[in-house]
């Protein structure tokens, strides 16, 4: 009796591993079931061997499948047992069956159950995936298909590639395929194959080729292979390093974009009116806290609500900076440290207020998608969009603003003010009024030099500190009052900044910046570009 | 008005005021107060307001349980706004001003720095509840965060079991980060890895501009052999680094970066889909399963008021700290930070985990080691464990002057530096 009850039980036991061991996916295909298994299993080396299974199991979705299980989005529903694409339909989750596209009805969304990659697996699909895609109708697709099977190259690919390029007719993916297939014949067994490859691949700068070229000229097997290695492998550098130059300068331009947008309100006030605005940095921060108010007024429309934000913040800092001006600085004239004092004091209410009004917290201001991303000029050069586009909007800031200097009635009050005041006056203009203009205009740049750092750094109420010191550090370099001076200044003190950086590392090139600053101050205290005049000299 | 009026109205008005100061004094020392110092403005709030956040919760539910010793906790917030020595400042408010029992609190190693030598003087308690670099035990901290052998060695163990032949240290400059790096040069070069297939990068508090940095480390990257970035990187620097490296298009399969201080609530406020994949070490994720952390995220959601909130280490030590001081108290019948302090050593309370943290003689814990990768939902999917508990070691294996270092606070031994080879304490010297 108890022996029945011991087997019984034994044998229900080993029987409930098989029945628990039922597949969590049953599909029909038993390859593709096989696979799922593996690749639900909680072993990551397991889980690898499914992957390689469903890419052998050569399913008309198998190419589907793997992309699905690659970006996150094939997943499945436990109760009916079949991998499933989830749509969103009026606010409620859809599950379609990946294998037949039928609709299986509605779920909730912790349903759909997600399949567990880590960084191997996806490096692992991806390579299959390209394999796979090589014949897709999408060019865009075999492009990358080719550049990833560049990236791992064999020498079995340069046959696939000679035999894909019989049907291929896109110039763009010919090209690639002839580079694949140079690279894959770098490693042919027949030395004057590798020869021939050498100097078929001299032009390119792909980062695989300089790697396989680097492993040739110290391991390959045949002298004269290693030395035409090493020597395509120096011209390849250098031109590298060529481009890296380029690279470089347009980091310190892009770097010196940002300094110029935030000194070139700034370099007005200051320059203009001889007042040292402390709270020039707090109107920087008001105008990407106007960005950031604007996205969360109009969320699906990222590049409308970046193009919007900068009149916005224009009018918003302008009317700030009219307000202090008003306000404070008006009863000020003439006492500069007092002015410190009294902005300084200004700049800790204004920060303290967004902490109050909205959060001490930074705020999150999303980039929209043209601002996102890189433009791959070659295999070495490339120039992120966001960067890109800054500069060019530094460029056109600065020429809007000498326009305004140049052609407008307000321009030339400003500028006769500033170059005399008294004179000015006996000619009619009104220098109480330019003032309050000329800190509104200088203000309200501040608040478009805040929309475009909002896409570059964190908005939070201590954005202004972080860029206080480096305006003013741009003004006094450039020269007071001087557009063309905080251009040029700004421009070349982020170039400089950008060149130490790589070999003395941020913290240092920051300083030795500062230290160059203070010579120079010492040589030329009025700047690059001083003003000229008598009445600045007096 | 004759003057025996005036000394009777004197008199009243004397003995009122003595009265009420009387009747305050006894309602105060009717609550044990809880001091809670973490940044709510400043560089580092983004990742500090939340453990406030969670210590409110905390001292909440155990009010709502009795309080402790028959009183109520109340708890006492301060904000350091990111300015170390502010810290130092504020500490010192919460012990002699507030009289609070007990701090939760810090985050920078150099906040820490900055208070060491107030808890020292004043003797206090201070839980510290981040993973921090070692080097340092005292009397008057119990580091309920990760040490180096509970974070950072175990992450670079895992991807060197996934090939990676050559590394980058990027972080912030300070101690923390210095010192961290310090340890795994020491560790790398013991494994065998040439100089050149090392690559150290600093760089100051916010830094936002990681255009020439990231392009560096592409270049590093790209020399043939897997590179691999271990970051140090704290606060918010972290948001600009990972966009930048979203924009020049490294994806983690092919660089990957291990963060020591990005966990899910920094991770909260950015697009996290070009993260996917990038990795993690820590002692607890959101993810985990088990009925325990599943509570304490029900609960703590519904406390905070959202369900969008997440979990993460920090918040899982000051679960554990707090509970452990809890426990010790009610061990030691007393607040009194020199007993409780006593009583700490030895006392094991649940983690989030599904396993138990004990604290050991040298004021840290016994944590589970776990890696996990970004998901494009911000959560973390654990890809590596430790299959048991490992004990936090405050002197690193790996450096000189630290290999024959331990700490052990039980009698007779009481010290937090003690040489094994020449037997001697070398005091209180950090």
């Amino acid at each position: 009796m108890m022996l029945r009850t011991v087997v019984t039980t034994l044998f229900v036991c080993l029987l409930f591993p098989l029945t628990a061991a039922a597949a969590a996916i049953e599909t029909g295909d038993a390859r593709l079931d096989a696979a799922f298994e593996q690749i639900l299993d909680r072993d990551f080396d397991v889980k690898a061997t499914g992957v390689a299974a469903l890419a052998a199991s050569d399913h008309p979705k198998t190419s589907e499948l793997l992309r699905g299980l690659l970006e996150g989005r094939l997943r499945y529903i436990k109760k009916l047992k079949r991998p499933v694409w989830m749509q969103e339909q009026d606010g409620k989750e859809r599950a379609i069956d990946a294998i037949d596209g039928k609709p299986l009805g509605e779920f909730s969304k912790r349903k759909f159950k997600k399949f567990p990659i880590n960084n191997a697996m996806r490096g692992q699909i991806r390579g299959l995936v390209a394999a796979m895609e090589l014949s897709n109708p999408d060019v865009g697709v075999r492009l990358s298909a080719v550049n990833n099977l560049l990236e791992n190259s064999e020498p079995e690919h340069a046959e696939l590639f000679a035999r894909l390029l019989e049907k291929e007719s896109n110039p763009e993916v010919r090209e690639a395929m002839q580079s694949g297939m140079a690279v894959a014949r770098l490693s042919d067994p027949d030395p004057a194959v590798r020869s021939a490859a050498i100097s078929e691949v001299a032009d390119s700068l792909a980062q695989p080729v300089r790697n396989r070229l680097t492993r040739m000229a110290a391991e390959d097997a045949d002298p004269t292979v290693r030395g035409e290695a090493q020597l395509t492998l120096q011209k390849i550098e250098e031109r590298v390093t060529f481009y890296g130059h380029i690279e470089t300068l347009f980091f310190g331009l892009s770097a010196g974009s940002v300094l110029v947008l935030a000194a070139i309100g700034l370099a007005i006030t200051f320059g203009v009116m001889g007042v040292i605005n402390m709270a020039h940095g707090e109107l920087i921060m008001l105008g990407a806290y106007t960005t950031y108010v604007i996205q969360q007024l109009m969320p699906d429309m990222l590049g409308l609500s970046i193009v919007l934000s900068i009149p916005a913040a224009f009018i918003v800092s302008g009317l700030m900076g009219i307000a202090i001006e008003r306000g404070v600085i008006r009863f000020l004239y003439g006492r500069p440290l007092e002015t410190l004092l009294a902005t300084f004091g200004v700049s800790l209410i204004l920060q303290q207020l967004v902490r109050t009004l909205i959060s001490p917290q930074n705020v999150p201001v999303s980039n929209p998608e043209f601002l996102s991303g890189l433009w791959q000029i070659n295999g070495v050069l490339a120039l992120t969009y966001n960067r890109l586009y800054i500069f060019v909007f530094c460029l056109l800031v600065f020429a809007g603003l000498f326009m305004v200097l140049k052609y407008t009635r307000l321009g030339l009050e400003v500028r006769a003010v500033s170059q005399n005041r008294g004179m000015a006056r006996a000619m009619g203009v009104r220098s109480a009024r330019v003032d309050a203009l000329t800190f509104g205009l200088g203000s309200g740049i501040a608040g478009i030099a805040g929309v475009a750092l909002s896409q570059l750094t964190n908005v939070g109420p201590n954005l202004g500190q972080a860029y206080i010191v480096d305006s003013f550090m741009v003004v006094v370099f450039g020269g007071v009052g001087n557009l063309w001076g905080t251009l040029i200044g700004g421009l070349s003190l982020g170039i400089a900044n950008k060149i130490m950086e790589p070999w003395a590392g941020a913290v240092l090139a920051k300083i030795l910046v500062l230290v160059f600053i203070i010579l120079f101050i010492q040589k030329r205290p009025r700047g690059l570009f001083p003003q000229k005049g008598r009445a600045a000299e007096g | 008005m004759s003057v025996k009026t005036t000394i009777r109205r004197l008199s009243l008005a004397v003995s009122a005021a003595t009265a009420l100061s009387i009747t305050s004094a006894v309602q105060a020392a009717d609550t044990i107060k809880v001091g809670v110092l973490h940044s709510l403005s400043g560089t580092m709030a983004i990742s500090e307001t939340t453990l406030k956040d969670t210590m409110l919760m905390l001292i909440e539910e155990q009010n709502k349980k009795g309080g402790l010793l028959g009183k109520q906790l109340e708890a006492v917030v301060v904000d350091p706004a990111s300015n170390w020595p502010l810290f130092a400042e504020k500490a010192r408010e919460l012990i002699e001003k507030e009289k609070v029992d007990a701090v939760f609190g810090c985050w920078t190693s150099v906040s820490r720095k900055s208070v060491l030598p107030v808890f020292e003087e004043l003797n206090s308690l201070l839980f510290y509840p981040v993973q921090y670099e070692g080097e340092e035990s005292s009397k008057n901290v119990f580091y309920t965060g990760a040490a180096p052998n509970q974070q950072a060695i175990p992450a670079v163990d895992y991807l060197m079991g996934q090939g990676v032949k050559r590394w980058v240290l990027a972080g912030t400059d300070y101690v923390y980060p210095r010192t961290t790096n310090k340890i795994l040069e020491a560790y790398l070069k013991a494994k065998g890895v040439a100089t050149d297939d090392i690559m150290i990068n600093y760089t100051p508090f916010g830094h936002s501009d990681w255009q020439s940095i990231v392009s560096e480390i592409k270049k590093f990257g790209s020399a043939g052999k897997k590179t691999a970035v271990v970051s140090t990187i704290n606060g918010d620097a972290n948001v600009p680094f990972y966009k930048e490296l979203g924009n020049q298009g490294i994806s983690a399969e092919d660089i990957p970066v291990v963060a020591f201080s990005v966990g899910e609530e920094e991770l909260s406020g950015i697009d996290t889909k070009p993260l996917v994949g990038h990795l993690a070490a820590w002692n607890y994720f959101m993810s985990v399963e088990s009925d325990t952390n599943d509570a304490f995220i029900e609960a703590w959601q519904k406390f905070i008021k959202s369900e969008e909130r997440v979990t993460n280490d920090p918040m899982e030590a000051h679960y554990i700290g707090f509970n452990m001081w809890v426990e010790a108290v009610k061990k030691a019948g007393t607040t009194d930070p020199e007993a409780v302090g006593d009583a700490l050593i030895g006392v094991a309370v649940p983690n989030l985990s599904g396993g138990l943290s004990a604290m050991m003689p040298n004021h840290h814990i016994t944590k589970p080691v776990l890696i996990g990768e970004i998901q494009d939902d911000g959560q973390f999917q654990i890809v590596s464990q430790t299959p048991g508990l490992v004990v936090g070691d405050a002197w690193s294996d790996y450096l000189e002057g630290s290999k024959d270092l331990i700490a052990d606070w039980r009698k007779p031994l009481s010290c937090g530096n003690y040489n094994v080879k020449t037997a001697k304490c070398s005091g209180q010297n950090y």
